[in-house]
C-alpha cells in the first residue's frame, strides 16, 4: 500500500505537484498518466525513496519512506526505470538474482530458497528459457522482462515502473501490462507504472493516477474516463482530446 | 562453474611458473642455476643468497603486488563508472602522487631547500602517498555532494589536469638534472622498492584488496547503474567511499613506490572478462587479480631481458588490448 500525504514536488522555483494526497491499496495495477515533464518520473523516484520531496510524506506499507533504512526500503519497494541495461557476460539468471540482494549476505551468497524465487520470477515473466542467455544479444522486450523479473525477485509488495512499455511494439505492450496486471491481482501486489499509452491504461488498469500540474487525481479507470480530467490534462489546441478518450 | 575453477587453477599454475622464471631472470652475472640453488636451499655462499632474496625476490613480489593492485583497482573503476576505458588513475589519484613526487624532486630545489629537510626524510614514496591521499580527500568531498557519478568523474579528471599542469610548470622551471630524475621515476621502476619499503607497501596493498573484496556485492549491484543499485538496497555514498578508498590505496601506493605503471589497470580487467566470460565480481575480481599478477610478471621478465623501464613494456603489451576493446565496443570485430 502506498500512502501519499500532502506531497509537494518540484525543482527550485518550479513546482510540479502541490500538496497532493492519495492512497493506493495493494492488489491493483495503477497507470500514472501525465504530459511530458509533468513529473511522473520525479513522483516515482520520490515514492521509491530515491528523491526527497519539497514537503509532505510518503508511507509504504505504513512506514515513512524518509525514515527507512536502504535495505528495509529495498524489501518494500522495487523499481524498474527507463535505463536500458545491457551487461555483457552476465547470464539473465544472474541479473535476476541481483534482485535478491536485500536478503543475501555481504558477498551475495544465494540459498536454495533464493534460487527458487529467482526461477519462479523468471517463470512469471515467461523468460525461463533465457536463464543462460546474456542481455547484450536480446531484444528490448526481452530485456524489459528480465528487469521486471529482477524486480519480482526482490519480493516487494510495491513495484514501481517508469515507462516499462516505451520501447515495445504494440503486442508486447499489451502482453507486458496484462502480465503485470495478473501479477498484481494474483500476488496482491501494488503496481504503479508511468505510461503514455492511454488505451492500455484505460483498458487494462484498475485505477489511474493523473498528473495535471500542480494537481494529481486518483480514481478508478472507469471513473477517470467519465470525469473528463484526462481530456483537460492533455488538452491541445486543434485536437479534440475528449472525443478521443471517449472512443477508447 | 567447472570451467571457472579450471581456469583459476590454470592461472595459479602459470603464476607459479612465471614467478620462478622471473626470479631466475636478471641483469647481474648470477646464472639461473645458482639462483635455482638458492631457491632449493643448496647455495652456501651467503652473499649470493642475500642478493637473490633481497633483490631478485623482492622485485618479483613487488611485480605481483603491482599487478594485483592495478588490475583490481581498474576493475572497480570500470564498474563504478560503467566505462570500459576507466582505469585506476582516472580520478587523478596517480596525478596526485606524481604531483607529490614532482614537488619533492623538482619543487624543493626551486625553493632552495636542501636534502635534510622534512620532505626528504619521508622519501619519494612518502611524497607520492601524501599527494595521492590529498586527491582522494578532494574526490571524497566531491562525491559526497555531487550526486551524478559522471560529475564525480569529470571533476576527478579535472583534478588530474590541474596536477598535470602544476607538474609541467615545475618541470619548466627545473634544471635538466632534476628533470631527468623525475622523468626516470615517471617511467616506473619495480626495483626502487627495498625490503624495508616492501614491508610498508605490502600491508597497504593487502588492505586495499580486502576493501575491494568487501565491495564485491556493491560492485555487482553497480553493474546495473547507481539508480538500480540504490533501489536494491545499496548505500551509494558509503559504497562509493569504500571503493574509492580501495582504489586510492592500490593505485596511490603503486604510483608512490614504483611510479605510474600504465595500462595494466585498464587492460587486465578486459582480458579477465574475456577469459572468464563472467561479469560477476565474485569471479571477476579474483580473476582480474590472477591475470594481473601474471601480466605483470611477464612484463617484468621482458623488461629485465631487454633492460628497459617496465612502463614501456606494459604499454606495448597493453595497447593492443585497448584497441581490441574499442573495436569490440564499436562492433568492428
Amino acid at each position: 500500500m502506498i500512502r501519499i500525504e500532502n506531497l509537494t514536488l518540484g525543482y527550485g522555483e518550479r513546482i510540479l505537484l502541490e500538496n497532493v494526497s492519495a492512497t493506493i491499496e495493494g492488489g491493483q495495477i495503477v497507470a500514472l498518466l501525465g504530459r511530458n515533464g509533468a513529473g511522473k518520473s520525479t513522483l516515482l523516484r520520490t515514492l521509491s525513496g530515491m528523491s526527497r520531496p519539497l514537503s509532505g510524506r510518503v508511507f509504504l506499507d505504513g512506514n515513512d519512506v524518509s525514515a527507512m533504512k536502504p535495505v528495509t526500503l529495498a524489501r518494500t519497494v522495487s523499481l524498474v526505470n527507463t535505463e536500458r541495461v545491457r551487461i555483457p557476460n552476465l547470464y539473465c539468471k544472474d541479473v535476476v538474482a541481483l534482485g535478491r540482494a536485500p536478503y543475501t549476505n555481504w558477498v551475495g551468497r544465494m540459498s536454495d530458497h533464493d534460487y527458487d524465487i529467482v526461477q519462479h520470477s523468471m517463470e512469471l515473466v515467461g523468460m525461463n528459457d533465457y536463464a543462460y542467455k546474456t542481455m547484450d544479444c536480446m531484444s528490448d522486450g526481452e530485456c524489459q522482462r528480465i528487469m521486471i523479473a529482477r524486480a519480482l525477485a526482490q519480493d516487494t509488495n510495491i513495484i514501481l515502473l517508469d515507462e516499462p512499455t516505451s520501447f515495445l511494439d504494440l503486442p508486447n505492450r499489451y502482453e507486458l501490462v496484462s502480465l503485470l496486471r495478473d501479477m498484481a491481482h494474483r500476488e496482491n501486489k501494488c503496481i504503479l507504472f508511468s505510461t503514455h499509452e492511454l488505451d492500455i491504461a484505460l483498458s487494462l488498469c484498475d485505477s489511474i493516477m493523473l498528473i495535471d500540474n500542480p494537481f494529481m487525481y486518483f480514481d478508478t479507470a472507469e471513473g477517470m474516463k467519465k470525469s473528463g480530467l484526462i481530456g483537460k490534462a492533455f488538452r491541445t489546441p486543434g485536437f479534440d482530446f475528449d472525443s478521443f478518450v471517449r472512443i477508447l | 562453474m567447472r570451467r571457472t575453477k579450471l581456469l583459476f587453477w590454470l592461472f595459479a599454475v602459470i603464476m607459479v611458473l612465471l614467478f620462478v622464471a622471473d626470479v631466475l631472470v636478471g641483469d647481474s652475472s648470477l646464472s639461473p642455476s645458482r639462483v635455482w640453488a638458492v631457491i632449493t636451499g643448496n647455495e652456501t655462499d651467503r652473499i649470493v643468497v642475500d642478493v637473490v632474496l633481497s633483490i631478485r625476490l623482492v622485485r618479483v613480489v613487488v611485480a605481483m603486488l603491482v599487478g594485483a593492485a592495478l588490475s583490481v583497482g581498474g576493475l572497480q573503476m570500470q564498474t563504478v563508472f560503467r566505462n570500459p576505458l576507466a582505469d585506476p588513475y582516472l580520478l587523478g589519484i596517480s596525478s596526485g602522487a606524481s604531483l607529490g613526487v614532482a614537488l619533492m624532486i623538482l619543487g624543493l630545489p626551486l625553493l632552495h631547500l636542501a636534502p635534510g629537510s622534512v620532505f626528504q626524510s619521508i622519501g619519494i614514496a612518502g611524497a607520492g602517498w601524501v599527494g595521492a591521499a590529498f586527491i582522494l580527500v578532494c574526490v571524497g568531498i566531491v562525491s559526497r555532494y555531487v550526486k551524478n557519478i559522471l560529475g564525480v568523474l569529470i571533476i576527478g579528471v579535472m583534478f588530474g589536469y590541474i596536477a598535470g599542469s602544476i607538474i609541467q610548470i615545475l618541470q619548466y622551471l627545473s634544471s635538466a638534472e632534476q628533470m631527468k630524475m623525475f622523468f626516470l621515476w615517471s617511467m616506473g621502476a619495480l626495483s626502487n622498492v627495498t625490503v624495508d619499503k616492501l614491508f610498508v607497501m605490502m600491508p597497504v596493498i593487502v588492505a586495499g584488496l580486502l576493501i575491494a573484496v568487501i565491495s564485491i556485492k556493491s560492485l555487482n549491484l553497480l553493474l546495473l547503474g547507481e539508480d538500480y543499485a540504490q533501489s536494491m538496497g545499496l548505500d551509494i555514498k558509503k559504497s562509493r567511499i569504500l571503493i574509492f578508498t580501495s582504489v586510492a590505496l592500490l593505485a596511490g601506493t603503486v604510483t608512490a613506490f614504483c611510479g605510474p605503471v600504465g595500462f595494466i589497470g585498464l587492460a587486465v580487467p578486459h582480458v579477465a572478462r574475456m577469459i572468464f566470460g563472467n561479469s560477476d565480481h565474485r569471479v571477476l575480481l579474483p580473476g582480474s587479480m590472477l591475470v594481473g599478477i601474471n601480466a605483470m610478471l611477464v612484463c617484468d621478465i621482458v623488461s629485465k631481458i631487454f633492460v628497459l623501464p617496465v612502463n614501456c613494456i606494459t604499454a606495448l603489451l597493453g595497447v593492443p588490448v585497448v584497441i581490441w576493446v574499442v573495436c569490440k565496443n564499436l562492433r568492428l570485430v
